[in-house]
């Protein structure tokens, strides 16, 4: 039993280590409040579906469109809305919420309710680990949980966009004063993050239904590994990730899962009364108490 | 004394720029306060007593179903209040349902299991939810900006987990058929008063040496702490009365509904008052309190749209806060005190 526990505990840490990458780029890493996240998680889940079903496009042609579709939209909202409201961070982060909201109650409102919306899997094969049997569609999360933190850790530090994300959560005059153009940076950091969004939505979502309150939980979830982690941080993320996948899992089985919510909360606040930039945080002492 | 600033989105033809400049009247009536005549008098009254009477006049003139909603909107303005007045002095709240809840919980267990009347039980939830909170929040007083923001969001999120789990206080059913206070135009009145009271208190608080203190906090809080205060003491204070004002809101909810559960803890407590503040504009008190009183009667108007309701006030949301980022009522009293015309810009 064990076991079992254990590596589904592994395995649903991979899966917040997905939702959370796209956030921590945006939010920790750039500096930009996307609220709308969890709504881009699912708007990229029901274009997938769309493509598939209603516009009848082969796999590979609907999935990577619906990637690019969401990082576009999530271009403009920046574009559009964020820009306006730059340096405010109570706007910032009330006008991407409302986006979200908008966005997610809108599919509500069309119907997009029901057992129908599922997202095709990886097929029927499954791998047997320690006696615990694998199914393909979670050996596909765990794959792409470590190719796209990977490739994340890479692009951040060795290509030039990656470095300028940095530099605007650093100190957004000085990257200007070094030819970075803030604006564009942002707005690709943005983008960016709704892409990965809607990467994690295609592989996370063939294990249920597209579910629009699986937008809130989604950005619950997110926020709660940044914290814990520290904004900004891809090793804190990992970490994070396997803290509070890990404690869920295995509160959920031994305590019930009423207790699961309590444990992360409780780990969150924890982390804030001790360290309040999270575990691998960069903020400097002063900027989070006095 | 002429305020000055540029406009880059107005149709503006070859270099213009608008040009802000204050009122003749307010300069007399406030900055070197000679009233001379019953105009200027008026000029200061207007904007205090006029909504006064037309929130009285509304209030006990309106249909049964709006007295209600106007009740609410109160109960969210009273919230918003409390909102800015953290805001002010430094310490950005999510979790305004953590005061709500408290209070609300407090005025309905004492009122369920002891059968104290509620001209005790909300006073005592108020007090009791304030002094609660306080020490709740204590130990991450010395919290900066967003982390102080993020604590205050989970807190109410894990008090409502843990009842849901423990099954204390009703559980998931809540503690329902409280004592209503008597008639619906006490009710009124009270919220009424709070509500006023609660706003031109704290913005007069706001004015002395005390609240100059607390926006020094707000600005630069290592500066207060040279200059010798104990920020903590101050921080600590100021929880206490916002959190009072928000439990007030709570326990008297609780007795109007006749209800508590854990509704009370829910997003919605902490967000509305967020959002006003977004709507109304941030530091001034009013503009929260005004941005409750645009936003919760728009929400029960669009009931008509069944689904699509929450789409379009999270539309016209966003709208507010991106198309006039400074606030509904800084934007009025602009429009008041100062009067614009389109100057030459010289080189």
């Amino acid at each position: 039993m064990l076991t079992g526990y254990l590596i589904y505990g592994l395995i649903n840490s991979v899966v917040l280590v997905l939702v959370a990458l796209g956030f921590n780029l945006t939010f920790g890493i750039s500096g930009v409040a996307n609220f709308a996240f969890g709504a881009l998680y699912v708007t990229a889940g029901f274009l997938a579906w769309i493509g598939l079903n209603t516009l009848s496009l082969p796999y590979w042609v609907s999935a990577p469109l619906a990637v690019l579709i969401t990082a576009v939209l999530a271009g403009l909202l920046y574009r559009v809305v964020v820009l306006r409201v730059r340096g405010l961070v109570v706007s910032e982060v009330i006008a991407t919420f409302g986006v979200g909201l908008a966005l997610l109650e809108l599919f509500r409102f069309l119907g997009f309710i029901g057992f129908e919306y599922t997202l095709p899997d990886a097929g029927d094969f499954g791998v047997s680990v320690l006696g615990v049997v694998i199914d393909s569609q979670r050996l596909l999360i765990v794959a792409m949980g470590a190719a796209l933190t990977a490739f994340l850790w890479l692009f951040t530090r060795y290509t030039t966009t990656g470095r300028a994300f940095r530099a605007i959560a650093q100190d957004e005059h000085t990257a200007l004063t070094l030819g970075i153009n803030t604006e564009r940076t942002a707005t690709i950091a943005v983008a960016f993050g709704a892409g990965y969004a809607a990467v994690a939505a295609l592989v996370i979502l063939p294990l249920g239904t597209i579910a629009v309150n699986e937008g809130y939980n989604v950005l619950v979830n997110a926020l709660a590994v940044c914290i814990v982690g520290g904004l900004g941080s891809t090793l804190g993320v990992i970490v994070a990730s396997f803290l509070i996948g890990m404690a869920q899992t295995l509160t959920a089985a031994y305590l019930g899962t009423h207790w699961m919510m309590i444990v992360s909360l409780v780990a969150i606040l924890l982390i804030l009364l001790v360290r309040p930039s999270g575990l691998f945080g960069s903020h400097k002492q002063l900027e989070e108490r006095i | 004394m002429a305020a000055v600033a540029t406009n880059p989105t107005a149709p503006s033809p070859a270099r213009q720029r608008k040009e802000r400049l204050d009122r003749g009247i307010k300069v007399r009536s406030e900055d070197i306060y000679a009233l001379n005549s019953w105009r200027e008098l008026a000029y200061l009254l207007a904007p205090r007593v006029l909504p006064v009477i037309l929130v009285l006049l509304l209030g006990f003139g309106a249909p049964l179903y709006w007295q209600r909603v106007l009740l609410s909107t109160m109960v969210f303005g009273l919230l918003a209040i409390s909102w800015d007045l953290l805001a002010q002095a430094g310490m950005v709240c999510l979790g305004q349902a953590l005061f709500f809840g408290v209070g609300a919980y407090i005025a309905g267990i004492l009122n369920h299991y002891f059968g104290i009347t509620p001209f005790v039980t909300i006073p005592l939830g108020a007090l009791g939810g304030g002094l609660l909170c306080t020490l709740l929040l204590l130990p991450v007083l010395r919290l900066r900006g967003i982390y102080f923001a993020m604590v205050t969001l989970i807190l109410p999120l894990m008090i409502e987990r843990i009842i849901e789990a423990t099954k204390i206080f009703g559980g998931t059913e809540g503690i329902s058929g409280l004592t209503p206070l008597p008639g619906h135009g006490l009710e009124l009145f009270l919220i009424m008063a709070a509500f006023w009271i609660a706003l031109f208190g704290f913005r007069r608080m706001m004015t002395s040496d005390y609240g100059l203190v607390l926006k020094g906090i707000n600005d630069n809080d290592r500066a207060v702490m040279s200059a010798g205060l104990n920020i903590y003491r101050y921080k600590a204070q100021i929880l206490f009365l916002a959190g009072s004002t928000g439990a007030f809101a709570g326990a008297f909810m609780t007795h109007a509904y006749q209800f508590v559960g854990m509704p009370v803890f829910a997003l919605d407590y902490s967000i509305l008052p967020i959002a006003s503040a977004a709507v109304g504009g941030l530091g001034t008190l009013a503009g929260p309190a005004l941005g409750a009183f645009i936003l919760v009667p728009m929400s029960e108007l669009l009931r008509g749209f069944g689904g699509l309701r929450i789409v379009i006030y999270a539309v016209l949301l966003v709208v507010f806060t991106v198309g006039l980022p400074e606030g509904v009522f800084h934007f009025l009293r602009r429009k008041y005190t100062q009067f614009e015309r389109w100057a030459e810009v010289s080189k």
